[in-house]
């Protein structure tokens, strides 16, 4: 618990200023002390969960236990259906469980105050979905500025804005967008916004990420080239990510694969 | 940050709710145009009655008056000296006004009043009405050589140059008379040569034997009007002209006697049994306020011919005797204090007194102005009212289509009090450009109303400002700014109200289910 509310004070700026001059991948190598300990990172302990739909109540999850270790790459596969949204919805603290609990770095985060959540998906979690969820208004660089922009108020945004617009055009160069930091989403094709998002996702040096579907709308060579940023990603950065899917192909270029059926995890 | 740049994003890639606040812009418009005007009718109103009324009257009930205004003006200055910066003992009677004209006596009922014409001029702006230009800086009961009213072009010849050229017309009409009536003699003398002799007496009666001597002797004092006047007399400009149209739509004024002409006056005399005095003023200048109540109905003339001829004075003891006292006070002056303090020192029970500020005197027609103004505000106001549902509407649709945007904004961190905030800032933006358009072109309206008045004028044939119906050249305006600052604060906070519901439902989405929202 107690690391738990020492992160939680944390701000991006902070977090920025202590990583120094930022962002390694894909030239540096991974830090080595977080490979070596393999500690449990994010892990669900009897999680259900139900959904009501007029009278019915729709069971989803029942009785869900799994453990994500620091740096692994997991691919949450399953029919559609089955809850496998639900479920990283639940680990990132979008929606909470009806029963269970779900730490993260030890500590449990699903019945934390709504501020602290807020902070959680904010700061830790980077969330990439399977229809990009870009904010039409904005162009490409504004959307992956949005996560700084909602962490900072008006005024010490104003002051670090140049920082953050570097660190944005950096992300967005490694995801290979450099030439469309201008354009609004409409005019970005599929692969192009899920690399915005990835590059949104990253901006505040995340310690997990949440992929729902990354894959799901686009044709099997963008999708390709989406994998290859995360695999990369994993590899160089030691980056967790915990991605969903329903496509066996895409599931097996992680390091685990869950399945889940019939709402538990079936043995692999 | 984010809510300042969605709601600025919002602001200009949402025109339907652009066109939800032209409602609000043509509320906040029209609400600046009609205060103006109101608070511009009622300024020059407030104006033209204080500058008539003076600040505070000490009226006597009856229209005898009381005795000895000098006495009451020498208590008055020691109740509240400090703050009198002006006095003058007037009087006030109903009278009638007989104005000759083509040989027919046309009959006005005026409020004849007594001035002394140094201090009244002091005490209210009466001088600065009157059309002679000489008169405006310093009264006079004596009748100008000329130059009355320069400005005016209508305005017919008047002063002495007038008054003996009326005197020689009616000389000539005399002696024409004179000679029909001699040619109509000799006919008929010339007519009776072929008759019998009949009547004794047709050559005439027999001359009067002291008539003779006493036609030469009278000659020196009998009255001359081509050289001399009969006392002053300063009439309202209604009561001796109508405002009307001419042939070709133009309004002008017709004057039924101008300064040089003779009138008469009835007035009742002061005493037990009043009877009606009658007595030949001239005219020797007009009174314009713009007010026409006082213009349709006030009369001066010199206080002490007024007290003479309504025997208001005691030869005996040398009292004289007046209907009211007039003050003006110092500037800065309390006016309701003096006016407790002189009630104190006059009080009703002994003193049969009635003592006024001009407000007082006023009260009702300045109430109901007001009123009027409050109406007419709430009933604006409504329709800004009306435009905050026009704005719920507008924003209870913007907020369903961004329903997936406030998904990704809360998943990303954005906590619910900072997706509310950025529906109530668009609120507060969106009101802030509606009623700014608003302030612009209210602004712009009432700075050119006259010019719009007439242009509108020219399109539809219709006058829409009549000044003979209001007395008023030029459509009055002033614009207040607490007014302004008012209606802006009010029609913003109405954006508000109206943007915080769907703000709220904003705020409260569940971020999976708005996530999932297709």
């Amino acid at each position: 618990m107690d690391n738990f509310y020492g992160l939680a004070t944390r701000t991006s700026a902070a977090k920025q200023s202590a990583a120094g001059p930022h962002v390694t991948f894909p030239e540096n190598a991974p830090a080595p002390s977080r490979a070596a300990k393999q500690e449990v990172l994010l892990a669900a302990h009897g999680v259900e969960k139900s959904y009501r739909k007029g009278k019915h109540v729709v069971p989803v999850l029942l009785g869900v236990d799994f453990e994500i270790a620091d740096g692994e790459f997991v691919a949450i596969v399953g029919q559609s259906g089955s809850g496998k949204s639900t479920l990283l919805h639940l680990l990132g603290t979008l929606d909470a469980p009806d029963s269970g609990e779900i730490h993260f770095e030890g500590g449990r985060i699903d019945n934390l105050p709504t501020s602290s959540r807020d902070l959680l998906r904010n700061q830790y979690f980077g969330m990439i979905f399977q229809f990009y969820h870009l904010l039409p208004e904005l162009s490409a660089l504004e959307n992956v500025l949005i996560p700084n922009m909602i962490a900072d108020g008006t005024f010490r945004y104003w002051r670090n804005r140049r920082q953050y617009r570097e660190r944005a055009e950096h992300l967005l160069e490694l995801v290979g967008l450099s030439h469309r930091l201008k354009h609004k989403p409409r005019e970005l094709s599929g692969g192009e916004m899920q690399r915005a998002a990835i590059a949104r996702a990253l901006i505040a040096e995340p310690q997990v990420l949440l992929a729902d579907e990354p894959t799901g709308n686009l044709d099997s060579k963008t999708g390709e080239e989406i994998m290859e940023i995360l695999r990369t990603l994993n590899a160089d950065q030691n980056l967790t990510i915990v991605m969903v899917t329903h496509d066996a192909a895409i599931a097996s270029q992680a390091d685990r694969i869950v399945r889940l059926a019939e709402g538990r995890v079936q043995a692999a | 940050m984010y809510k300042l740049l969605l709601s600025w994003r919002y602001l200009r890639t949402r025109y339907i709710a652009l066109a939800s606040i032209i409602s609000v812009t043509l509320g906040v418009a029209t609400l600046i145009v009609v205060n103006s005007v109101m608070a511009g009718f009622t300024k020059e109103m407030h104006n033209r009655l204080h500058s008539i009324l003076s600040d505070i009257v000490l009226e006597s009930h009856s229209l005898d008056g009381f005795a000895d205004p000098q006495w009451h003006m020498e208590q008055i200055r020691q109740v509240c000296g400090d703050d009198i910066a002006g006095m003058t003992p007037v009087i006030h009677v109903p009278a009638l006004l007989r104005i000759p004209f083509r040989g027919d006596f046309h009959t006005r009922q005026i409020n004849l009043i007594g001035v002394d014409k140094t201090t009244y001029a002091e005490v209210s702006d009466f001088s600065q009405y009157l059309l002679h230009p000489e008169n405006q800086s310093r009264v006079s009961f004596l009748l100008r050589e000329s130059g009355y009213a320069p400005g005016r072009k209508d305005f017919p010849p008047s002063g002495w140059e007038h008054r003996r050229m009326q005197a020689m017309y009616e000389k000539a009409l005399e002696e024409q008379r004179h000679e029909i009536a001699a040619a109509a003699k000799s006919d008929a003398s010339l007519a009776t040569n072929n008759r019998p002799p009949a009547d004794p007496y047709a050559a005439g009666v027999p001359k009067d034997p002291y008539s003779g001597s006493g036609e030469s002797e009278l000659a020196g004092t009998i009255f001359d009007p081509a050289t001399e006047q009969n006392t002053g007399v300063i009439l309202g400009i209604a009561t001796c002209s109508i405002r009307g149209r001419d042939a070709d739509g133009e309004v002008r004024d017709f004057y039924l006697c101008r300064p040089g002409d003779d009138v008469q006056v009835y007035f009742p005399n002061a005493g037990s049994s009043p009877k009606p005095v009658s007595c030949s003023l001239t005219v020797v200048d007009l009174y314009e306020s713009k007010m026409s109540e006082y213009d349709a109905s006030f009369a001066f003339m010199p206080i002490e011919k007024l007290q003479e001829l309504r025997g208001m004075f005691d030869p005996l003891t040398n009292t004289t005797y007046v209907t009211s006292i007039q003050m003006k006070l110092k500037p800065g002056a309390d006016l309701n204090a003096v006016r407790d303090k002189l009630r104190a020192a006059f009080p009703a029970d002994q003193y049969p007194y009635r003592i006024e500020t001009w407000r007082d005197l006023q009260g009702p027609l300045l109430a109901a102005v007001q009123m009027e103004t409050t109406i007419l505000n709430i009933l604006l106001f409504l329709i800004i009212a009306v435009a905050g549902f026009g704005i719920l509407a507008t924003f209870f649709m913007i907020v369903v289509e961004k329903t997936r945007d406030i998904g990704i904004l809360k998943a990303l961190g954005a906590p619910s009090r900072g997706v509310m905030s950025i529906f109530l800032s668009y609120g507060v933006s969106l009101g802030a450009v509606g009623s700014g358009v608003g302030l612009v072109l209210g602004l712009l309206f009432v700075t050119n109303i006259n010019d719009i008045a007439g242009w509108l004028e020219w399109i539809t044939g219709h006058e829409v400002f009549d000044p003979t119906v209001y007395y008023f050249q030029e459509i009055p305006t002033s614009i207040q700014p607490t007014m302004v600052v008012g209606v802006m604060v009010g029609s913003v906070l109405v954006a508000v109200l109206a943007s915080v519901l769907p703000a709220l439902r904003a705020a409260r989405l569940h971020p999976v289910a708005a996530l999932r929202y297709e």
